[in-house]
């Protein structure tokens, strides 16, 4: 059972306190764009995700804690998180995430 | 004194002798005893038959990992357990264990006629035999296989014993009280942290135990155990477990421990739990797990009276009890000659040593030719000889293999054998560490841990005594050496397939015991091309029994190297799964039975109900009234005078589980266009409206009706299984989407008691107690929602109606719940008020046509297919699930829609659930057409209705379809689903 770190606690906190919420850093796109969207462009937006074998980011979600959704570096094959960090925050750069390895 | 004890050897307890009874024979043995060393002191070395061919097994080994011996151990009604291992159980005055997988005895077993024709066994063979025809599988086949093969039988009633469970967090955990996790833990110790160290025995030492000879700084091994356990035990800061297994090793250096607390003790059936689940969070993890033996795969190695050389020793040195008196020896490693020389000097007899090898070391030739053993090196054993015991062993030089006959026939009443040693790397793979192929060793050790841990002695590969001693004070945090005489080199000859007989076809060399896997099955897997490691064991099953191949996987990895030509380390090893030993569902579960099982919520009104004695069924997490019977009415008679009930006058029911989510903020009308299919500008404060949500994916995903208290306050109310997820739902786009939108959220379905009000006199009921809003109905009309008192209690009242009749829904604070129920109740007698259950709300609300999400929509159905087009704002630039409802897939003509459906026959009540066809005289398997949803009696319009979702179901109107069941095919016609007042005047009533 992993220890994972809120960003919003700011502490460890067992798995138990916590659920997946899917890969991160799809944005809804906006009612404009939605409807200027092909229906194959829709369909990859809904369905389609990276999948990644490595560092991964997604959303997780502190619902037994501060309730507060947050995002993740997960490495999916070694499944060790690299990094937590707010929602809102941009995608990690490749140095962010090398940094978090090594600090 | 039983047959085969040695007197004054051992660690059992010679002056408190006890009796057990294996198959309904007593026994007599020690305290100290476990059940296999208790009846090998008597000389009973059969103590099962095999899984699949039947074959009369004895012990192997005398720790958890033995595969022969598995027994069931009865302590009486409700605490019988299966296969448990005889190396295991320790003896108490009394104990009772008997056999399995025999009848009608184990010395005659019915079963072995499998033995007889084991020729057509082999690997696959139930695939391959039991194929066909297919209605076989579950009627012939299945039952045929499950009476041949099998372990103990599965207990028949619900397990006596409780249970507990416990976490607990240390600096150090050490898995392992050998000699190198007791370095550890004595250096762990002086570091003033928390150490918590277990083992799986009934006593701390490991394999000190059972070699009292060697010396650690010269101390005796057993003193020096003693020693050390003193020392633990008066260190506060050190958490001791005896008798404790670490089942798995989990992320983030996360450890399960099954403590077994009773299972040993004589009053053991005594209140108090039986085991205890300790998950154990560790900042640094030592695994000092040793190393099990492997047995030697040869032709009749499975004979009862062959086992483990360094069992032999075990049962000699810890336990007393020699294996034989005339004991022979077979080994590819030196360690095997210990033993022959430590029963030798017991005063046993050994019949002859065979070693495979060319070479044996010269100190070990002096040696048996010191003690006068015959040694027989470049030799290996072809066959044994003897039916339930061994008798002889069949024994040929390698060079001479090519004859059918072997050269010497010797005597013995046991064989003892050794090929090697296996670290044990169970928890390091758990934990993912990876593992690396030591070809010297011939055993795969620890490479680069995944976790903070680090293994030690045995199971990091380390034999040499005083190095595995001090690698473990080292990993403890200090720096000692430890200086043991045990300190030779102990080499051996990777057992790849031993020399053998070529021309015997009826060979049965095993590998795995447990599952009947013969080196044949494993090279004939080879031969039918599988490759994968992985593959074979499925395949073969071999490593797949309760002990998981902790005796097997090497030998069965080797053999397939060899038969696909690929060097051990290309291969690879079969993956480690927990939990090491099998673990009991009662120490899973711990506290979570009877009323603990899982949470039960019930609502402010629970209580009373019942008082009322009314049924009660499971709905999401709630608990929730079913139904009130009066004296001898079953729930159909129930049910339907509910209904009429509440048509006719007045019901009352408990609606406090539906979902509330208060919905606040200068943005929460924008936040609810969004969230909700339906438009929210146009509602007004003091209004309520039924709101539909979709995913983003288009279908609907919950509803409930929502009332807007104020322009920036909004009441939410969710199907009363989907609060959480709606509460999820919204919290996700709020955090994340829809983050710029100023609103909040909160959960308050606990903090409300619902009481519905239905039936032409509700009004006339809830009249008199209401303060401060006028009921009338045009101040006052359906789906409106008021502020005020009722009974003197501040109330959220609601004009809204899940029945079609005149309705309110009556908000108040929780803990008056209760008090407003029983004054309504009260007050209601005169109205004949009738309280309902959840059936005759289901029941009331199919007749008006009202859906119930996961009931009448399955996550697949859109608003439009369920007839709710009108719920969806055409106007709203966007909201969760426009752009996929816009979707050809979700656009197209002839989806299952949401209709309703009459019965020819007024008295069927149809199956929910149950298929529709269009022509029900097409030849099977016919095309079904859509399916039963919800289907009731009605009581008020005496006949049956129902509801289904079927193909194009909007276009076929008045049709007839058919509902084909076992009995005869149900003619249903075609309406839509609104059975009673489709103008609402009920609902609208003045």
């Amino acid at each position: 059972m992993f220890l994972i770190h809120c960003p919003y606690c700011e502490e460890k906190r067992p798995e138990i306190e916590f659920s997946y919420a899917g890969e991160a850093h799809y944005v809804r796109p906006n009612a404009k764009e939605q409807a200027s969207m092909s229906d194959q462009e829709w369909s990859e937006y809904m369905f389609i995700r990276d999948n990644a074998r490595g560092e991964h980011c997604e959303r997780w979600w502190h619902n037994h804690g501060c309730n507060r959704f947050f995002n993740a570096v997960r490495n999916t094959v070694t499944d060790k998180f690299v990094m937590t960090y707010e929602m809102g925050l941009p995608r990690p750069t490749q140095e962010m995430i090398e940094a978090a390895k090594h600090g | 004194m039983a047959e085969y004890r040695m007197q004054a050897r051992g660690r059992v307890n010679e002056a408190r002798p006890l009796s057990f009874s294996f198959d309904g024979v007593k026994y007599s043995a020690f305290e100290g005893d476990t059940l296999a060393s208790g009846l090998l002191a008597n000389g009973v070395h059969l103590m099962g038959r095999s899984f699949k061919y039947h074959r009369p097994r004895g012990v192997v080994g005398a720790g958890s990992e033995e595969p022969n011996a598995l027994v069931t151990f009865d302590r009486g009604e409700g605490r019988v357990t299966s296969n448990v291992r005889a190396t295991t159980l320790e003896l108490f005055d009394g104990l009772v264990a008997r056999s399995q997988n025999r009848w009608p005895s184990l010395k005659n077993d019915v079963g072995a006629f499998n033995n007889i024709f084991s020729i057509f066994f082999p690997a696959g063979f139930y695939n391959k035999t039991f194929m066909w025809p297919k209605s076989f599988w579950d009627r012939v086949y299945e039952p045929f296989i499950r009476n041949l093969a099998g372990l103990g039988p599965a207990p028949t009633g619900p397990d006596a014993d409780s249970y507990s469970s416990a976490y607990r967090h240390c600096e150090t955990l050490i898995v392992g009280a050998g000699p190198s996790g007791l370095a550890a833990a004595l250096e762990a110790a002086k570091t003033g942290e928390r150490v918590i160290i277990v083992d799986e025995q009934a006593e701390f030492g490991g394999a000190l135990l059972s070699t009292p000879s060697v010396k650690i700084d010269d101390v005796e091994a057993w003193k020096w155990v003693e020693k050390a356990v003193d020392t633990l035990r008066s260190s506060p800061n050190v958490t001791m477990m005896r008798r404790t297994t670490a089942i798995g090793y989990y992320h983030d250096n996360f450890v399960g421990l099954v403590r077994r607390l009773t299972d040993h003790l004589e009053d053991g059936n005594d209140d108090g739990c039986r085991e205890a689940l300790i998950r154990v969070r560790a900042a640094k993890v030592i695994l000092a797990q040793g190393a099990i033996e492997r047995p030697l795969v040869f032709n009749g190695n499975d004979r009862p009276g062959v086992m483990l050389a360094s069992a032999a020793q075990t049962y000699l040195n810890r336990y007393g009890v020699g294996v034989g008196k005339n004991v022979a020896v077979f080994t590819c490693h030196d360690s095997a000659y210990d033993v022959a020389f430590d029963l030798h000097d017991a005063g046993i007899q050994i019949a002859a040593i065979i070693d495979v090898r060319r070479h044996v070391p010269a100190h070990l030739v002096a040696e048996t030719e010191t003690r006068g053993i015959k040694l027989s090196s470049d030799t290996a054993i072809t066959s044994t000889r003897g039916k339930l015991k061994i008798k002889a062993i069949e024994v040929c030089k390698n060079s001479s293999m090519v004859a059918n006959k072997p050269e010497e026939v010797i005597a013995c009443d046991s064989l003892i054998m050794s090929g090697g040693w296996t670290p044990s790397l169970h928890l390091f793979s758990h934990s993912k560490g990876s593992i690396k192929w030591d070809e010297g060793l011939g055993a795969y050790v620890p490479d680069q841990a995944n976790e903070n841990s680090i293994c030690v002695g045995a199971c990091n590969g380390e034999f040499n005594l005083s190095a595995g001693l001090s690698e473990g004070a080292k990993a403890g945090g200090g720096d000692i050496t430890y200086l043991a005489d045990d300190n030779y080199e102990r080499t051996g000859l990777v057992p790849f397939a031993l020399p053998k007989v070529k021309s015997n076809k009826k060979q049965m060399a095993f590998v795995d015991f447990q599952n009947d896997v013969t080196e044949k099955d494993v090279n004939l897997a080879v031969r039918e091309g599988f490759r994968s490691i992985e593959h074979i064991k499925r395949y073969t099953t071999n490593g797949m029994a309760t002990d998981q191949g902790k005796t097997s996987n090497l030998n069965a990895l080797q053999i397939a190297s060899e038969a696909v030509a690929k060097p051990v380390a290309k291969i690879g090893l079969t993956t480690f799964r927990p939990p090491f030993t099998p673990t009991t569902f009662g120490a899973m579960s711990g506290y979570r039975d009877g009323d603990l099982f899982e949470v039960t919520r019930k609502t402010p009104i629970d209580p009373w109900a019942v008082e009322q004695d009314a049924i009660f069924e499971p709905v999401g997490t709630w608990r929730r009234a079913w139904y009130f019977p009066r004296t001898d009415e079953d729930m159909h008679a129930a049910v339907a005078r509910e209904c009429k009930a509440t048509r006719d006058s007045l019901g009352i029911f408990d609606a406090s589980t539906l979902g509330k989510i208060e919905v606040v903020g200068p943005d929460a009308t924008k936040f609810m266009n969004l969230l909700y299919t339906n438009p929210w500008n146009s509602l007004k404060p003091g209004g309520c409206r039924y709101g539909l949500m979709c995913r983003k994916d288009g279908y609907i995903y919950d509803d409930g009706v929502v009332a807007r208290l104020a322009d920036d306050r909004y009441h939410v109310t969710t199907t009363t299984g989907g609060a959480p997820r709606v509460f999820q739902h919204m919290e996700d786009y709020l955090q994340t989407e829809f983050a710029h939108l100023d609103v909040w959220l909160t959960s308050t379905t606990e903090q409300w008691a619902v009481i519905a009000i239905n039936g032409p006199n509700a009004r006339k009921l809830i009249a008199p107690f209401v303060e401060g809003i006028d009921l009338s109905p045009e101040a006052f009309p359906h789906m409106a929602v008021r502020e005020g008192k009722i009974c003197g209690v501040p109330t959220r009242l609601f004009r809204v109606s899940f029945t079609g009749e005149l309705g309110f829904e009556i908000n108040i604070p929780a803990n008056y719940g209760r008090h407003v129920w029983e004054q309504l109740f009260q007050e209601g007698q005169q109205y004949d008020i009738c309280p309902y259950g959840t059936e005759s709300m289901h029941v009331l609300r199919a007749e008006k046509g009202f859906i119930i999400v996961g009931q009448d929509t399955d996550g697949t159905v859109t608003p439009h297919d369920a007839g709710m087009s009108w719920g969806v704002s055409k106007k709203k630039k966007d909201f969760v699930g426009k752009r996929s409802l816009a979707r050809p897939d979700l656009m197209a003509p002839g989806r299952k829609q949401l209709i309703g459906l009459l019965t020819e026959d007024p008295n069927v009540v149809l199956e929910e659930g149950a298929q529709i066809v269009a022509d029900p005289n097409q030849p099977i398997p016919m095309k079904m057409i859509g399916h039963v949803t919800s289907s009731y009696w009605s009581e008020p319009l005496g006949r049956s209705i129902a509801m289904a979702l079927v193909y194009d179901g909007f276009n076929l109107m008045d049709e007839t379809l058919h509902v084909p069941m076992p009995s005869e095919t149900h003619k249903v016609q075609v309406v839509k689903p609104m059975f009673i007042d489709p103008k609402g005047e009920k609902l609208n009533a003045v």
